[in-house]
Formats: structure tokens, C-alpha cells, sequence
């Protein structure tokens, strides 16, 4: 690493963000209100799946403040469907994973047929909020109600009702992929397991609800959009596609945003909708989705059922995993195949399996749309992976540390070559990391293995129930195609930096101010970091899937290399040096152990200007300005083993997690507090997932859950003591040695808190092989009588 | 999410909304907190022709001693109610119920007449009045009734209020000496309406229960008095078996249902649970009194 | 609906404006004063970042209507620091690391301030009680009661 020895890396930081946000002078989407604005409000379907025969604007055109009303039919001509590749796979991948692809199209307004509870079918512009709403009661529809396919089994019934007729099936998407002798070597393990496991729909959830406005200039036929999203590349691209403009005339600014967790990370049709309406109305127009229209129309994640079989060996060795699964997409699927796609390179997780074989259905139903969530297609993966772990456990009577011991890829064994593909095409290395160490000290954490074994069996005899929940994963991170920055050093010598990252709480511009500041070797307040507008850096992706410090920071230092190397030449020429005795100091150029021999940064951008002035040396062109776009190789593989001790209410049901541990390694940490947050974050995610988000439909593909009176966001009484740990392998992958960070939180809580209580509840043979665990379940299991299991006179050991 | 358009009515006496009320029963809602109605409203579940909001009468917010008992106008704040000495130290029940309701900023400006009115199944205060042996009175321009909690709650938010009725104060007698007082319910979180809670107060005279009262939320359309287990008590004293029986005898005797967040068996379960929780409590705290 | 005019005390500053009456405080103040520091994430009553304080309690914005607010004083995260000084709560939480995205602080902020200036001998467990009146997706509290503890201890002189 010669260009970053430690400054500002490796400390945390405080946050550039935290002033305007702490005063109530952030921007967020619903704070931006220009002259003119008009708003929109959206009608929604209430039907499940039903067929569209008559839609009448008319008394809504007539109603006070109402400027524009258009139905589905009215944009059909004007406006294509969302494409259903909005997410390519990489040539490799299809080649390695066989798949079979079919990926629906999405109207922005659909005009045959609505497809879940919450789909758009009309749209109302006017004054305000308030009058749109208004109007929106008076459009009169004729809706024909067609037969719900209201889950995945209904779905895949021969005679199901198509949601897309024209793909001719209810199925996205198939995978499939083989690594050794696949189910083939179920025939010679010594002991077969096979379970089915369900992890259970919730969402992303954030506290800000989605959001744009748009803005259109007639005079330079310019759009601008203001998108509460995390990719502003993609959603300028999409637009531009839709409305025929060039991409540079379309500017997509992610202002301030609160919150994203993957919920914001595609385009939706509001997206280009809200474009469309600004030009054809040429003036400001506004759609603030509210939280029962998130709920509804928001992509919704998780919802998978998973068939495992496990062949396994009398010393609990694992011998192959056989698994075949199934994703509830909702009616599209906005990014394809790419939850399937993870869990599928997931399922061996840390752990040394020689024969693996996996396929999956990617399946349509009359759901919302089903997207990457925090953790995306991992959480769901590891709960049925980890709970079988536990399961092979109790068949041997092991205690299920043991067998995840003796599973596991040794420290030695780095980099490991899994035998699988990842989704961006290339073969899955593990780069570096110890997983059992990880193991082990999360169980320190907790008192050491014997301590908990002991405390529990104490406890059992006084009627208490303790149980000791594990959980460990694997996760690629930072992955690629690319992420694109620009730095420029200007005649003020200050370095200004833009990438495609679009924050949403991460800290990012003092991330890569930190990044920048070492590279350059200059004080923080001199690097200046603009994120989420196109308008700065012409190509980005996006922040999702744990991936930005890890591909931003690549961008930031390739472009500053690309300048370096012009900024030396200046100076050499001026300090009449060679460029090998130069190096980077005091906010410029200076010459190895000369300190009076020095150029700064300001003189140097000078110096390269163009025109009659310049100090350039032959050869050398004007500016010190660079964009790059980092290509990451593949993924860096970051892990965590997760540890908790609950306490089961025997009375209740009620899970009390006493202690929860992570130990998490995302390589080198750019700013520890910042990375800390993050877990910490996700974990208590991955907590409300496990025990009390869940997004319910009934049988008929009604959705029961439309506000925060039924969706439940873990508050700060239900969160319970958490311990991270970072344990920082460096990543060989890169220069800083960083590996991605974000999801990693979310994933292993659910079945970390499945495994604790079954393991609270072994005398009663328990097992909860479906998310979330409900209290009311976990008391039935105590039998009917609420006091009988609180009972301390009813163990005969007691009595002696 | 915006409520639909309203006609805005700010009367500031009693007589004033009476009349108001009878002008324009039964499209007209009375705004009290808004902690219940203005939700309602916002999903546009529901749209009063008229709004009368009360916030500007001063005759309905009071806690007043009377000899005997409390008296506290409707439009009493959660808050203030929670705040209250008098009401801590003469009703303490009622302290420590709304202790359970929602958060600090909701009951800011959630009032006592505004719950019951409202009467949620779940709501704290209509168990606690029950188990108080509350009265209420309601007013109209026809003139004024007095009603038991007993007979006021009569269904799934549906109490004895007529549509030109307003209800102006809630009559709640002290507790005699060596008194102990409990409710305890269990919620998804802290702060959500209870799956199920239990208000229970009794008096003991030395080792003997002279008096005991138990009534029940979240199970059932409205407050349940729970008379089986009330029996129980009385009849076997407060030994650890007949506390079991009790509750057992709770559980049987509440009438709950599934929804989303906890089916009918578990809240029969909590309900057991919860009545023998209450108990204990109050009965460690009668003897503290005694 | 006619609008009616109201005349309300923010920040400490007199304003006058109009709202019609089914307008929520929330958006009157974010749209009529520019006041956008409050932020709405539900309106209906659960997620707490449209708090505000009302005559000194915190409340929900948006389940009260602006016209409600005549006469009342409201305080705002607008007019929590005293110019460039940060209030104490303020800088703690920057301190704790109790923001990431930013979008629930507000209502955080304007809850704690009632839960610890009205009580300050409040501990923490109720602390984290009366924290729960606002929900953060974020971060996962940890920070967030940490500083509003800190918060506390300050007051008490501590
Ligand atoms: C997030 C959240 C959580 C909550 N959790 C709980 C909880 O755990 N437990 C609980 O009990 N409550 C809870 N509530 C409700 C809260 O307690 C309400 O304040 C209360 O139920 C209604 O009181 P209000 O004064 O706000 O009444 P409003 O909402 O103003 O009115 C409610 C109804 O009563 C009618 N009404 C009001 N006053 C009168 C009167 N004097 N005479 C006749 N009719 C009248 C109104 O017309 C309306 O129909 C919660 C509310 C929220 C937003
Ligand atoms: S917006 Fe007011 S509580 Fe959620
Ligand atoms: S910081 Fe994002 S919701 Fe709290």
C-alpha cells in the first residue's frame, strides 16, 4: 500500500453530514418546493389481479386544482414499459449458472390489467396534495376482478391464471448450478437430513418514503430530477430512454436521503412518470409517496421457501447441500434474478463443502414486487443453511458450535476457491479472513462455550429456559460493473471530488473525503466530496449491495493516479527534479528530503492551466482533471459469525435476547465508527425481522399490513444489548485492503434468534424452521397450560 | 395521506358544542386529542361534514377532589392525568394504566374522554374504569345522564354515547385504605395498544380479601370484568393455587379474537398469564397498605 | 375550503398565516413557513419525526391541524440551536453517532428535549422508553440513547 500509509483511514472521522441534518437544514425530496409546483397523487389498485375494462377521468379533470389526469391508456403510446432487464447478468454467469430467463416488463401505468394490491392506474396533477387527493375519489372505474395467484404454490399450479400472459408461465426466472456430484452424493452420505424453511416478506422500510420532483426547462430542453433514489445514474438513464433525450440533458440529483437499505435502489415508474409530467406540463411537478402508498407499492423483500437436504457424516462433517427454492417475485421483478442469483452463491457460507447443488424458480404472483433488500437473497439463504447446521447438530446430539467448527474453512486454507460462480461471472474466491477465529470470539463475548453450556443446564433446573442462538455467513461485497468518479484539483489548490455513490446515511462524504485527503496527503477541510447528481461525474452505478467504499474508493484513486501522474510532471519541471525524488507533501509537490524545495497544489493547478501561461512540460495536457471508472476484479468476501443468548418466557412465549454478539470482518475499516453504525444498523433490521416486521396477504392476495399500526419497526425499547466486534483482514483485492459493508447486519438475526430458542427449548425437542418466530408459537410449545413449564418443582433433580 | 375537506367549529362552553352538536349529529365529529380521530381521518376512513373541536373549552379539562371521589373533565390530557398527584395517590390504577398508553408525545395531547369515547378494544382506560367502578356523564341539549363503566361500552368501539351527546366528566370513586392496585399488559412494543392487559385493585382486610375487581383489554370488542376469577379470590383467598385458578378462570371466561398480531389461544394465554401477574402485584401492594 | 388566518409563535418568532382548516401543522409549517426541518414519515401518529414541541410538550405535527395551533408557541428544529451554538443534545448526538441518514433526528431531537428538560431526573430506562416515541431505521439506537443519557446527566449537573 505505498500511496496510503495512515492518516485520515482507519479513524473515525466525524461526520460532514451531521451539521445541516442536526439543525433541520438538510434537503431532503419533500423539502424542495419551487414556483408553480403542481403535485401528484396516484391512484392504486385495491384489487389483487384484476382486469382494467373502463377508467373515467372525466369528474376528476372537472374537480378544483386539478390540472392533468391521465390513466394508463393515456401514456401507451408516449411512454415504454420499465424494461425487465433493468439488471444484466455478466456473459460468464450464464454460461457457469444455468438459467433460464424471462423477465416481464413493467407499464408505468398499466393499462389491460392490474397485478397486485398498490399498482398504479391513474394519476391526478394539481394545486396541491391535498386537491389531488380529492380528485383521485372522484375517477370512476370499472375494474373486472380476475382469480388472484396469491402465492408461490398457486402460482406454479398447471392451471394457474398468467399474471403476463404473454410470457406464458408464472415464472421469472429457473437457475441452477452443480459444484462436485451435487445431489448425487446424498447416496453415499452416511446420514440424510431434509427440511423446509420459510423466510417470511418484510421491507426495506426506510423512514423516509419515496420521493421526485422534476423540473423542465423548454429554453436548453433540460430535465432536472430530484429523486429520493440510490442510483441517479440509472433512473437519468431510464428517463432519457423513455422521453427520448440525450442522458447529459437529463440531471438526477439524490438530494439528502433518508434512508434506502435497497428499497431505492432501481428505477420505478414514479420515477419516469414525475419526468414526463414536468416536461409535458412544463412546470415543476411533485409525487411524494406517503407511507401507506410505500407500503403498498414499494418493493417488498425475503418471501422464500426452501427445500434442503443435507447429506452429512458421523463426525457431523457436511458432504452436500442440496437445495431448491423458491423466490415470490410479486408481479415483476425488477432486479431479475439477483436475489436468487446470491443465495445461490451464499448457501455454503463459511464452510468447506466438497458437493453443493442448488436450483431455484424466480415466481410471479399477485404480490408487490419483490426486490433486494439488506442482505438480498443472504438472510434468506442462511436462515435455511444455519438452521439446518443446528439441525445436523442435534441429529449427532454435537453441540452445534462443534459442528460449525468442524465444518468451516481454516484460515490456512485463504484464499479459497469455493467452485461456484458469483453473479458478475467469475468463480467465487474467498480472499482472506479466519472463520472459525470469528466463532470463537463471538462465544467469548458470551462467556466462553462451557460458562453458557453450564449456565443454561442451571438455569433449566430452576425452570428457566436459556438457549444459545448461532449464526455465520459469508458475504461478497463491493461488487462490480463499475463505479465512476472525478477529482479535479482547481487554481485553489482545493481537490474536489464526485462519484456515483448515492448515500442514504452511509457518511459517504466523509468517507471519501478520508480516502481522498490520504491519497493526496493534504488536511480533510481541503477535500471537498459531491455525491448522487449526475450533472458531477458522467457515469456511476449506485450504492447498493454493500459496495461503495470498496468501488467508489477504487474510482477516487484511479482518477487521482491519472492526475498524480501530470501534477508530478509539472512540478518536476518547475522544482527541476526528477519525478522520482518527488513526493506528495504539505498540500503540494515537494522534493525528498529537501523541505524548502516545494510547489503546493495551487500553483501546481496553475501552472497546468491552458493558455499562454501555462508551465506544462511538452507532452503534458491542460487541467489537473480526471474522470475514472474502477472495474472491480470481483467481489471481496467479508463474514461475520454471530452469537445471542436468549431467555424464553415459558408464560409468554417472549423472546428476551439477553446479549447479542457479532463479529464482523470487512477488511480494513475506512472510518470504524461509521462501519460500527452500520452493523449495528443492519443487525437490529435483521432483529425486527426475525421477530416482528412482516409484510401479511391473505388467502386472496389482499395486503393486511398497509400502515405502521400493523407493520412493526423495531423502536429503541426492543433492542437488547449488541456487542460488534471488527476483526480487519486486510482484502488483497484492492490497495486499501477494504472490503464492502452494510448488509452484512441484516442477515444472520432471524435465524440467529430461531436457533437460540429452539436451543432454550430442547426439552422439548423444538424446532422453528420459519421466520418470524411469534411468541404466541413459541409458548404453545410449552404445552396448554401456561404455568406448568414455570414450575420449579416439577424437575426431579430439584428435589434432592 | 390528507383528510378530506371539513367545516371547522370552534365553540368554547359546553352549551355552545351542544348546540353545535345537535345542529349537525350525526355527519359532525368531535375533535378531542386527535391521537385517534385525526388518523382516521388522514386515511380518509373517516370525513366529517363538521368538525367541532374542543380544545377551546375550558369547562372540560379539570381534575377536581370531591370528598369521595375524582372528578375529571374529558378533555384531561393523558398527560396531565399522568402527572396528576391527586390522581396517583386517590387512583393510582388509573396512574399506572395510563402509564401504558402510547408515548409522552401522543399523550401530550390524548384525552381521557377522547379513549373512552373512542373505546379501542385494547384501550387501557375503559379496563381501568371498569375495574374502578367508573361512572361517566354525558350531556346533550336534552339534558344529562350518568353511566356506569358497566353499562357504557358496548361493542367494538361503540359505547352508550348517543350522536348528540357529549361526554363532559368521568366520576371515579377513591380506594378505601389497604387497597393494592396492578395493571399489567403485554404489547408487540412499548407503547402499541395491548394483545392483552389486565387492570386489577383490591382491598384486604388484615389476610382476608374484602374486595377484589379484575377486568380485561385487547380481549375482547370491549373491557371484559373478569367475574369468575374475581369469585375464585374470594372464595380461596390469594393462595399460589387459587391465584392459578383464577387465572385459568380469566382465561375462559374472555372472548378474544385473531388478527394480525396475536391469534385468539395466545391472548386467552396472556390473559391467564396477566391475571395472575396482576395479582400477585396488587396483592403485594394491598399488604404495603395494609 | 376557505383558508383561516392563524397567528402563531415559532421559534420564539411571531408568524401569521393561512391554512385551510384540514391542514396539518406538519405541512403548514413545512410548506407555509419553510420551516422543512420537520420532517413526515407516516401521518398517522407512529414514527415521531414530525415532532414537535406545542407550549412546551412534544407532540405529533401531523395529527394536529394547523389551525389548532393558533395562539399556541412552537418550538421547531429550527430553533433548537442558538444560532451557530449548538444545543447540547445536538452535539452529543454527533458525538454518540446517533444519525446516519438524518431523517428521524428531528423528531428525536424535539422528543428528547421534552422527555429530559421536563424530567430531569429521569433515568435510563425511562430514557429509552420515552425514546421508543420515535422511530430510527438507521442507526439502532445505541447512539441515540447514549447521548440523550449524556443529555440527562448534564442537566442533573452530574
Ligand atoms: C401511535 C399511537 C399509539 C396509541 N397507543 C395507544 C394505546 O396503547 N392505548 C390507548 O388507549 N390508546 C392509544 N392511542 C390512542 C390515544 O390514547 C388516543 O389519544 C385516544 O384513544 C383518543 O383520545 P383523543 O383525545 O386523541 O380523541 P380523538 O382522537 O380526538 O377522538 C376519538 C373519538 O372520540 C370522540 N370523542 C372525543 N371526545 C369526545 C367527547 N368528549 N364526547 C364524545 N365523543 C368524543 C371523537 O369524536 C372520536 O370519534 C394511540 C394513538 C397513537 C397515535
Ligand atoms: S409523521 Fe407524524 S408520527 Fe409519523
Ligand atoms: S438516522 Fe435514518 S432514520 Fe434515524
Amino acid at each position: 500500500m505505498p500511496d496510503t500509509i495512515p492518516g485520515y483511514i482507519g479513524q473515525s472521522v466525524p461526520r460532514r453530514e451531521d451539521k445541516r441534518l442536526l439543525r433541520g437544514e438538510g434537503l431532503f425530496v419533500a423539502d424542495i418546493q419551487l414556483p408553480n409546483m403542481l403535485h401528484v397523487a396516484i391512484a392504486r389498485s385495491q384489487f389483487p389481479h384484476a382486469r382494467i375494462k373502463d377508467i373515467d377521468l372525466s369528474k376528476a379533470l372537472s374537480a378544483e386544482g386539478v390540472e392533468l389526469a391521465i390513466s394508463g391508456e393515456d401514456i401507451l403510446e408516449q411512454l415504454p414499459p420499465i424494461s425487465g432487464m433493468q439488471l444484466a447478468t455478466p456473459p460468464g454467469y450464464q454460461e457457469r449458472v444455468d438459467t433460464d430467463i424471462q423477465i416481464p416488463d413493467q407499464p408505468l401505468i398499466p393499462h389491460e390489467k392490474v397485478r397486485f394490491v398498490g399498482e398504479p392506474y391513474a394519476l391526478v396533477v394539481a394545486r396541491n396534495r391535498y386537491l389531488a387527493e380529492d380528485a383521485l375519489e372522484l375517477i370512476s372505474t370499472d375494474f373486472d376482478p380476475l382469480p388472484p395467484v396469491a402465492t408461490t404454490d398457486k402460482a406454479l399450479d398447471e392451471n394457474a391464471p398468467l399474471l403476463h400472459e404473454k410470457l406464458g408461465r408464472n415464472v421469472a426466472a429457473i437457475l441452477h448450478t452443480k459444484k462436485g456430484q451435487g445431489a448425487e452424493a446424498l447416496k453415499t452420505a452416511p446420514h440424510r437430513l431434509k427440511r423446509r424453511f420459510y423466510h417470511h416478506r418484510y421491507a426495506a422500510m426506510p423512514m423516509e418514503c419515496r420521493g421526485v420532483v422534476a423540473d423542465y426547462d423548454a429554453r436548453t430542453d433540460t430535465l432536472t430530477i430530484w429523486s429520493s433514489t440510490q442510483v441517479v445514474h440509472w433512473v437519468s438513464r431510464e428517463v432519457a430512454n423513455s422521453l427520448g433525450m440525450p442522458e447529459e440533458n437529463v440531471r438526477c440529483i439524490a438530494p439528502d436521503v433518508g434512508g434506502g437499505f435497497g428499497g431505492k435502489g432501481h428505477v420505478y415508474p414514479e420515477d419516469i412518470l414525475v419526468a414526463y409530467l414536468a416536461r409535458r406540463l412544463q412546470r415543476p411537478v411533485k409525487w411524494i409517496e406517503d407511507r401507506h402508498e410505500h407500503i403498498l407499492n414499494s418493493t417488498h423483500s425475503r418471501d422464500n421457501i426452501y427445500d434442503v437436504e443435507i447429506g452429512f457424516d458421523n463426525d457431523g462433517r457436511i458432504e452436500t447441500v442440496v437445495s431448491d427454492f423458491v423466490v415470490d417475485s410479486g408481479a415483476y421483478s425488477p432486479i431479475g434474478a439477483g436475489i436468487a442469483g446470491n443465495s445461490i452463491a451464499h448457501m455454503l457460507g463459511p464452510y468447506d463443502i466438497p458437493n453443493y447443488e442448488a436450483s431455484s424458480k424466480i415466481v410471479l404472483t399477485n404480490r408487490t414486487p419483490n426486490a433486494p433488500y439488506r442482505g438480498a437473497g443472504r438472510p434468506e439463504v442462511g436462515f435455511a443453511m444455519e438452521r439446518a447446521v443446528d439441525l445436523v447438530a442435534n441429529e449427532l446430539e454435537l453441540d452445534p458450535a462443534e459442528v460449525r467448527f468442524r465444518n468451516m474453512i481454516k484460515a490456512d486454507q485463504m484464499p479459497y476457491s469455493v467452485g461456484l460462480t458469483y453473479r458478475d461471472g467469475v468463480p467465487i474466491v474467498y480472499d482472506s479472513g479466519d472463520y472459525p477465529k470469528a466463532l470463537e470470539r463471538a462465544l467469548e463475548e458470551l462467556g466462553g462455550l462451557k460458562s453458557i453450556r453450564k449456565r443454561q443446564k442451571d438455569a433449566l433446573r430452576q425452570g428457566r429456559y436459556i438457549g444459545l442462538g448461532l449464526g455465520c455467513y459469508v458475504e461478497g461485497t463491493g461488487v462490480g460493473p463499475f463505479e465512476g468518479a472525478t477529482v479535479k484539483i482547481d487554481a485553489t489548490g482545493k481537490i474536489v471530488v464526485a462519484t456515483g455513490a448515492c448515500p442514504q446515511g452511509q457518511g459517504h462524504e466523509t468517507v471519501f473525503a478520508q480516502v481522498t485527503a490520504d491519497l493526496w496527503k493534504v488536511p480533510i477541510e481541503d477535500v471537498y466530496v459531491t455525491v448522487a447528481d449526475t450533472a458531477h461525474v458522467t457515469m456511476g452505478y449506485g450504492t447498493l449491495a454493500s459496495r461503495s467504499t470498496v468501488t467508489a474508493s477504487g474510482a477516487i484513486q484511479l482518477a487521482s493516479d491519472q492526475i498524480k501522474e501530470k501534477a508530478f510532471a509539472i512540478a518536476s519541471g518547475i522544482l527541476e527534479a526528477g519525478e522520482k525524488d518527488l513526493e506528495l507533501r504539505d498540500s503540494g509537490v515537494g522534493v525528498k528530503g529537501v523541505p524548502g524545495m516545494h510547489i503546493s497544489f495551487r500553483d501546481i493547478a496553475t501552472a497546468a492551466r491552458p493558455g499562454w501561461g501555462h508551465k506544462r512540460p511538452e507532452g503534458i495536457d491542460a487541467g489537473l482533471e480526471a474522470t475514472s471508472y474502477y472495474e472491480p476484479p470481483t467481489v471481496t468476501w467479508a463474514y461475520a459469525s454471530n452469537a445471542a443468548i436468549v431467555e424464553v418466557n415459558p408464560g409468554t412465549g417472549q423472546v428476551l435476547i439477553e446479549n447479542y454478539v457479532e463479529v464482523h470482518d470487512a477488511g480494513v475499516l475506512v472510518n470504524p465508527a461509521i462501519a460500527d453504525g452500520q452493523v449495528k444498523g443492519g443487525l437490529v433490521q435483521g432483529l425486527g425481522g426475525g421477530l416482528m416486521e412482516e409484510i401479511t396477504y391473505d388467502e386472496n392476495g389482499q395486503l393486511l399490513t398497509g400502515s405502521f399500526m400493523d407493520y412493526l419497526l423495531p423502536s429503541a425499547s426492543d433492542v437488547p444489548p449488541i456487542t460488534v466486534i471488527h476483526q480487519e483482514t486486510p482484502s488483497p483485492l484492492n490497495s486499501l485492503g477494504v472490503k464492502g459493508l452494510g448488509e452484512g447486519g441484516a442477515i444472520a438475526p432471524p435465524v440467529v434468534i430461531a436457533n437460540a430458542v429452539c436451543d432454550a427449548l430442547r426439552p422439548f425437542k423444538a424446532e422453528i424452521n420459519s421466520t418470524p418466530v411469534r411468541w404466541g408459537e413459541v409458548a404453545a410449545i410449552f404445552g396448554d397450560d401456561p404455568f406448568k413449564a414455570t414450575s420449579t418443582t416439577t424437575t426431579p433433580e430439584m428435589e434432592k | 395521506m390528507k383528510p378530506a375537506p371539513f367545516n371547522y367549529i370552534v365553540p368554547t362552553s359546553i352549551d355552545e358544542a351542544l348546540a353545535l352538536l345537535e345542529e349537525h349529529a350525526p355527519d359532525a365529529r368531535l375533535l378531542a386529542g386527535g391521537q385517534s380521530l385525526v388518523p382516521m381521518m388522514n386515511f380518509r376512513l373517516s370525513r366529517p361534514s363538521h368538525l367541532i373541536d374542543l380544545n377551546c373549552i375550558p369547562d372540560l379539562a379539570f381534575i377536581q377532589d370531591n370528598k369521595d371521589h375524582i372528578s375529571i373533565g374529558a378533555m384531561t390530557r393523558e398527560r396531565t392525568i399522568e402527572e396528576s398527584s391527586l390522581v396517583r395517590s386517590s387512583i393510582p390504577l388509573l396512574y399506572e394504566a395510563t402509564r401504558h398508553i402510547a408515548h409522552l408525545p401522543i399523550r401530550s395531547r390524548g384525552t381521557i374522554g377522547g379513549s373512552i369515547s373512542n373505546a379501542d378494544p385494547a384501550a387501557e382506560y375503559p379496563a381501568a374504569l371498569l375495574t374502578l367502578d367508573g361512572e361517566m356523564v354525558v350531556r346533550s341539549k336534552q339534558g344529562k345522564r350518568q353511566i356506569k363503566a358497566s353499562d357504557f361500552f358496548k361493542g367494538i368501539m361503540e359505547t352508550a354515547i348517543e350522536p348528540n351527546e357529549l361526554l363532559v366528566e368521568i366520576i371515579v370513586p377513591k380506594v378505601p385504605p389497604g387497597t393494592g392496585f396492578a395493571f399489567v399488559e403485554i404489547s408487540r412494543r412499548h407503547g402499541d395498544y395491548a394483545l392483552a392487559g389486565i387492570a386489577a385493585q383490591m382491598t384486604l382486610s388484615g389476610k382476608t380479601v374484602t374486595n377484589v375487581r379484575l377486568a380485561a383489554c385487547g380481549v375482547g370488542p370491549c373491557p371484559i370484568r373478569l367475574n369468575d376469577a374475581e369469585k375464585q379470590i374470594i372464595d380461596d383467598g390469594l393462595t399460589e393455587k387459587s391465584i392459578q385458578s383464577a387465572a385459568k378462570a380469566a382465561a375462559l371466561e374472555v372472548d378474544p379474537e385473531t388478527d394480525l398480531h396475536a391469534t385468539a389461544d395466545y391472548r386467552r394465554r396472556l390473559t391467564a398469564v396477566l391475571t395472575q401477574q396482576a395479582l400477585l402485584k396488587a396483592k403485594e401492594r394491598a399488604q404495603e397498605n395494609n | 375550503m376557505d383558508e383561516q388566518s392563524i397567528s402563531l409563535t415559532v421559534n420564539g418568532t411571531e408568524q401569521n398565516g393561512e391554512a385551510e382548516p384540514r391542514m396539518s401543522l406538519a405541512d403548514f409549517l413545512r410548506e407555509r413557513l419553510g420551516l422543512t426541518g420537520t420532517h413526515i414519515g407516516c401521518e398517522h401518529g407512529v414514527c415521531g419525526v414530525c415532532t414537535v414541541i406545542c407550549d412546551g410538550m412534544a407532540v405529533r405535527s401531523c395529527l394536529m391541524f394547523a389551525v389548532q395551533a393558533d395562539k399556541k408557541e412552537i418550538r421547531t428544529i429550527e430553533g433548537l440551536a442558538d444560532g451557530d451554538t449548538m444545543h447540547p443534545l445536538q452535539t452529543l448526538f454527533s458525538e454518540q453517532r446517533a444519525l446516519q441518514c438524518g431523517f428521524c433526528t428531528p423528531g428525536m431531537l424535539m422528543t428528547a428535549v421534552d422527555l429530559v428538560d421536563n424530567n430531569p431526573s429521569i433515568t435510563p430506562p425511562e430514557i429509552k422508553a420515552g425514546m421508543s416515541a420515535v422511530l430510527c431505521r438507521c442507526t439502532g439506537y445505541e447512539g441515540i440513547l447514549k447521548a440523550v443519557e449524556a443529555y440527562a446527566k448534564q442537566i442533573k449537573g452530574v
